[in-house]
């Protein structure tokens, strides 16, 4: 630096053209680069979220574009309208009974997966085999298999001497056929994430436990479900902001129906609240609101989730952290039982 | 078991003498079973769909359908053929999901590498901002969109379909992350020294360094542009994807079950050619954190 410290007080001018430009190629190049992404995204991601927001203050309806300024009336219909808290309740239901046993069923898959198999890649790609199937697909395949009439489930529940369930009356039998198509395809996709995150963990871990006498059951509790869990964590935010939008499944679940969602709305999702109010009825300015609200519960519910992680992670580290405290004593104090020496460790403390 | 009566002691000893590595043993009778019987129950609704989809609607009344399938495939598929506009809905697909993925993965690599290896003023702000987006769902902002669009008098092209996912804030971030660690900052120096420009330096030395992660992200955006559904339905009109047309088959007064399942199945081909050939490169995709798109 001390050699060129002349250059500089040349100034600029003293740069040949060609020279100028590189710097300004080095310069200037990197914004060129992300600006592209930056132009776009503003324009067809965020800008519409933001505008989302505007439309929902207005009555706007597609011939008449904004129509009147309304301010926040579209809220308080909304959040006064029942029906707007049944796509609610039924997509949190929805959500729930799809993701707990996902998950659930995605970690013991893994931990099935995470072993010296013979033939690794056939058996990774046999459990994501379901996920090429495109929901819309799905969505054909199981409101068929779900058919009240001449389904596949009610057909054997009748041969088996069972009721037949009403799949596209009944509420929570509806929730539990829309889940089972989310299960059906995404159970496999998130066993292979968090079979990754398993085979992360050192294997001196496993040794050391084991040689310590720790079976295979409490292995996976104390230590590969511990070690997994930012994972976790990652697949269930992932989990929740596609959860809360499910749309395609309740759409074509009983889609002969005029009215989405079922005979009862039984299981229209609020993003089919939102298609509905908007493309069907086209009342633009209030599924703008239900959007918005919708947007304003996802980001939460992820703040949450991130914020709920980090403080269980904090308290787990505090609670080993005494555990390993109690039995240093205990051994301590073991020690000293049978040691008669023990005077000298006294001191030493 | 037998060990069980031992001393704990005596069990220690043996293992310190002998240390089986826990996931170096093979796997018993027990895994392979498991194994399979969950394949099995993943793959048979997809199989129970063509067996379904190749016969009459008398396969659907009994409660324990054949096993097999049954001959009327092609009979069945010429009648979604003439119920929707497949092959149209097809190509529209292929071209809506390859254009959606060469964009992103153009502008992806550029921004990602940019955001990896090159320094400049507001890079980490910038960055945080892309890390930011990537919670929010953008999907929500279907209604402003659909408003533009139908201003701009697009609804109905394909071009409405691409628009709105030409880049997005995972790719940018999951090109930033692959390429941060892959290319050495020498390497970048050294084409500097030499005379490239900064884009000569990204064509030549940061391209060919991306493209693993680019064949990943490529392959998941395509996914992704190709199952999509819900914006498609609502831009694409008369002009619809694959997706689209296939639930056009349900929605018809009258529905035969074995025809939408035929259709069904004759939809999932191209993804199950893709399985096929790509499904490897699937699997390490997503256990690279490759996620969602």
């Amino acid at each position: 630096m001390t050699t060129t410290s002349p250059a500089p007080a040349a100034g600029t001018s003293a740069l040949t053209f060609r020279q100028r430009l590189s710097r300004a190629d080095v310069k200037y190049s990197p914004y060129v680069y992300v600006a592209p992404f930056f132009i776009l995204f503003g324009l067809v991601g965020l800008f519409p979220l933001l505008y989302t927001f505007v439309v929902s203050l207005n009555d706007w309806d597609l011939l008449r574009g904004p129509g009147e300024w309304v301010g926040f009336d579209n809220y308080v219909i909304e959040l006064q309208d029942p029906w707007f808290w049944n796509s609610l309740f039924n997509t949190f239901s929805i959500f729930l009974i799809s993701s707990i046993p996902q998950l659930a069923a995605a970690t013991f898959i893994a931990a099935v997966l995470d072993q010296n198999l013979r033939g690794k890649t056939f058996w990774r790609l046999s459990v994501l085999l379901p996920y090429v199937v495109t929901p819309a697909a799905v969505a054909l395949i199981f409101s068929q298999i779900f058919s009240e009439q001449y389904g596949l489930v009610n057909n054997l529940l009748t041969a088996w001497g069972l009721d037949p369930v009403m799949w596209k009356h009944d509420t929570w039998a509806g929730h539990v056929a829309i889940a089972t198509m989310v299960n059906w395809r995404w159970t496999g996709y998130n066993a292979l994430i968090l079979l990754a995150a398993m085979q992360a963990v050192p294997t001196e871990l496993y040794e050391s436990a084991s040689l310590d006498g720790a079976g295979r059951v409490r292995r996976f509790f104390s230590i590969t479900l511990p070690s997994i869990r930012p994972t976790f964590v990652f697949v269930l935010i992932t989990a929740t902001i596609g959860g809360l939008q499910i749309f395609t499944e309740p759409k074509l679940f009983d889609a002969t129906r005029a009215t989405p969602g079922g005979a009862y709305h039984q299981f229209e999702t609020t993003t089919l609240y939102i298609w509905n109010m908007a493309f069907n009825q086209d009342r633009f300015g209030r599924a703008a609101a239900i959007a918005f609200i919708l947007l304003v519960i996802i980001v939460l519910i992820g703040l949450i989730n991130y914020f709920l992680s980090k403080s269980i992670a904090t308290n787990e580290t505090k609670i080993s952290r005494r555990r390993t405290a109690r039995r240093l004593d205990r051994y301590r104090q073991a020690e000293r039982a049978a040691v008669p020496a023990s005077i000298e460790i006294r001191q030493e403390r | 078991m037998s060990t069980a009566t031992a001393s704990p002691r005596a069990i220690v000893a043996e293992k310190r003498r002998a240390p089986r590595p826990i996931r170096g043993r093979r796997p018993g009778f027990l895994t392979y079973g498991l194994l399979t019987a969950w394949f099995v129950g993943s793959a048979y609704p997809l199989w129970w769909s063509f067996v379904a989809g190749s016969s009459d609607t008398s396969v659907l009344t009994v409660p324990y359908p054949p096993l097999l399938p049954g001959g009327r495939f092609w009979e069945n598929a010429r009648e979604v053929f003439t119920t929707i506009d497949f092959w149209g809905a097809l190509l529209n697909s292929v071209i809506v999901a390859s254009t959606i993925t060469i964009s992103v993965l153009f502008f992806s690599t550029l921004a990602g590498y940019a955001f990896a290896k090159l320094r400049f003023r507001g890079r980490n702000g910038l960055m945080l901002f892309v890390i930011l987006t990537l919670a929010i769902p953008t999907q929500l902002g279907i209604i402003p969109l659909f408003i533009l669009m139908k201003q701009f008098g697009w609804t109905g092209s394909l071009g409405a379909i691409i628009v709105p996912t030409l880049v997005t804030a995972f790719g940018v971030f999951f090109m930033r992350q692959y390429l941060v660690d892959v290319i050495p900052d020498e390497l970048i120096e050294a084409a500097r020294m030499d005379g490239a420009t900064q884009f000569r330096t990204f064509w030549h030395v940061g391209v060919p360094a991306a493209r693993p992660a680019m064949a990943i992200l490529g392959l998941f955006t395509f996914m992704t542009a190709w199952t999509d559904y819900l914006w498609p339905l609502i831009v694409a009109g008369s002009n619809p994807t694959l997706q689209v047309a296939l639930s056009q088959l349900q929605s018809a007064k009258y529905v035969n079950y074995t025809i939408v399942l035929c259709g069904a199945v004759l939809a999932t081909i191209p993804l199950l050619i893709l399985f096929f050939f790509a499904g490897r490169l699937l699997v390490s995709g997503i256990m690279a954190g490759a996620v969602k798109g």
